[in-house]
């Protein structure tokens, strides 16, 4: 499945202005994956809501057991399951009218992407949340990695 | 504006990785000639040592200004990121040993450049890695020299000194169907000439005190990778199962396609601690604002030169793989079709002493042992870069007793004919 229509860079920067991220399979071990994006969202400033039906509290935010437990709107969900979770994920992020379903690296589900299409949100796949906001806003750069921004204009100080 | 143009290889030569610096404005890249960090609060701290957060912590690591060549050069590349190193020959060894474990084999191409045929054989037996070397243009050896435990193809894009050029493509799908990563040193082609992760390369180091740099002044090497291989298919646990190293990170897992390069800086660079300095990054990014425009003198002047001394009756043959008539032709067509460089080699009919009487007789060239600076460099491989190595090793790497090496500059290509011919009149 060709992927780059659902890594328009454009896109990434609408859902990066989201300021509400449900994080779908957010894990309490601080080891995972899930882990290091959710307390990067934090420090950055979003307001993250784990979606894990196994635990009661992560990154000292209360757990709920899916998206539809989640009390008021929801900007971005982010998805670390198995791509055979993510049609239902979908169903459940367009029924919660969030803006944007974000899948991370690995988490490719073409159902899932096109049950979400056809909902009306935009859908980011195969890219990493916390990455994308390093390139676009962070220290990405800091790492000797390539943002592929090329600027000359002056940012503020991160 | 942050635009989505794709912008051109000149203006990336120029930009990448080096915006207006944020606090003062300053548009020259800043030299932060600092060791260490000051941490906002005590959260911050252990967020960046935990990998948790993109930060600096101690120039070891990690450094604004180097930081900026390393994109610098992941752009022009095409690939994800890059790490610096202090020399190419750290880069190199921090590149292997990222990946490679006790057991492990590797298969590389004989002609390569001497100091890296001796880093391979010693530093990898001192690592019970398994070595095999391979005619790089037989592709059926390539594949026979294959065994269970390679978890490694390296190659040099053009071999120096004598001019291979490596089937990139061909050698990437080998080292692939067995699940390896093929790495390549591009150091003679440059990012501007060939760029090898599009033709499969997964991992490309240079040193960048060749034509990088391009000005002679500094060591220094770098480790680029494109981000495509996967790590995760069950032959590498070094860099996809939780390291003891890093508290129990999955790197792979972890940092998706940017897993071996935060392996590569977090842990091989940190405990080998070959980090590149501050001011050496400064000349480096420097140097490739003008690697488009010096590379295509350096190719031209070599053509020229090269063409010349293939129609002299003192010179016995010409390895330059530019030549109409090289067997690496149809190889420059598809992989370097701007020209395949500015180092060749030639030999003199007599051997040794008329080697010694040319390099005495010249004025311009530069008798040293270097390759890929402006100025024109000329040396004497077989006793000087390459005289560790063994007569069936010098062969194999397409070294006789009266092969000269040169470098050519970006100077007038008509002054260094002249001088050139200087050089031939001063023999027999």
């Amino acid at each position: 499945m060709e992927l780059t229509a659902f890594q328009d860079p454009r896109i990434v920067r609408a859902a990066l202005d989201e300021r509400r991220i449900a994080i779908v399979g957010l894990s309490a071990n601080e080891l995972r994956a899930s882990h290091f994006v959710g307390f990067y969202l934090k420090r950055h400033g979003y307001e993250i809501v784990p979606v894990n039906p196994r635990e009661t509290s992560i990154l000292g935010h209360e757990c709920y057991p899916s998206l539809t437990d989640i009390p008021g709107p929801v900007g971005v969900v982010d998805v670390f399951r198995t791509p055979d979770a993510v049609p239902d994920i979908a169903r459940q992020a367009l029924a919660i009218g969030a803006r944007y379903l974000w899948l991370q690296f690995g988490v490719i589900s073409q159902e899932g992407i096109e049950i979400a299409k056809e909902g009306g949100i935009d859908v980011i796949v195969d890219r990493c949340l916390k990455i994308e906001h390093a390139r676009h806003v962070g220290r990405m750069h800091w790492l000797g990695f390539n943002t592929e921004v090329i600027s000359a204009e002056r940012r503020r100080p991160v | 504006m942050s635009t989505d143009r794709e912008f051109g290889f000149h203006t990336r030569s120029v930009h990448a990785g080096s915006r207006p610096e944020p606090t003062t404005g300053a548009r020259a890249l800043p030299i932060y000639q600092t060791t260490s960090y000051v941490f906002e609060d005590p959260e911050s701290a252990a967020a960046y040592f935990n990998l948790q957060e993109y930060g600096n912590t101690y120039s070891r690591i990690m450094n604004p200004t180097v930081a900026a060549l390393e994109e610098r050069i992941a752009n022009l590349e095409g690939g994800v990121g890059a790490v610096c190193f202090a020399s190419g020959m750290a880069a190199q060894t921090a590149a292997f040993f990222t990946l490679l474990d006790p057991g492990d084999h590797v298969v590389s191409s004989a002609a390569l450049y001497g100091g890296t045929i001796s880093q391979l054989k010693h530093l990898f037996r001192k690592l019970s890695v398994e070595l095999s070397f391979v005619d790089p243009d037989d592709l059926d050896g390539w594949r026979a020299a294959v065994r269970p435990n390679t978890k490694l193809l390296f190659a040099e894009t053009i071999g120096n000194p004598g001019g291979n050029v490596l089937d990139i493509e061909a050698v990437a799908g080998i080292a692939h169907d067995h699940g390896a990563p093929l790495m390549v040193d591009n150091t003679f082609a440059t990012p501007f000439l060939c760029r090898p992760m599009s033709w499969g390369a997964d991992i490309v180091v240079y040193s960048a005190t060749k034509f990088l740099g391009g000005h002679g002044t500094s060591i220094g090497g770098a480790v680029v990778d494109s981000g495509e291989f996967d790590w995760s298919n069950g032959r590498f646990p070094v860099v996809a199962e939780p390291s003891n190293a890093y508290h129990g990170l999955a790197f792979h897992e972890t940092f998706g396609a940017y897993g071996y390069l935060m392996k590569l800086r977090a842990e091989t660079l940190r405990d080998l601690g070959a980090a590149m300095s501050p001011f050496n990054a400064f000349l480096f990014a420097q140097g490739i604002e003008t690697l488009p425009l010096r590379m295509r003198k350096h190719v031209e002047n070599a053509a020229a030169l090269a063409d010349h001394l293939s129609r002299h009756d003192k010179v016995l043959q010409v390895s330059y793989p530019g030549l109409s008539d090289s067997t690496y032709a149809p190889l420059v067509d598809k992989y370097l079709p701007d020209g395949p460089g500015a180092v060749f080699c030639f030999d003199l009919a007599g051997g040794r002493e008329d080697g010694q009487k040319f390099i005495r007789a010249l004025n311009l060239f530069s008798h040293l042992a270097n390759v890929g600076d402006a100025k024109s460099l000329v040396i004497h491989p077989a006793t000087t870069t390459h005289r560790q190595l063994s007569d069936a090793e010098l062969a194999a790497a397409g070294i006789g007793p009266g092969t000269i090496r040169l470098s050519v500059g970006i100077e007038d290509a008509e002054d260094l004919i002249w001088d050139l011919e200087r050089g031939l009149a001063a023999i027999g």
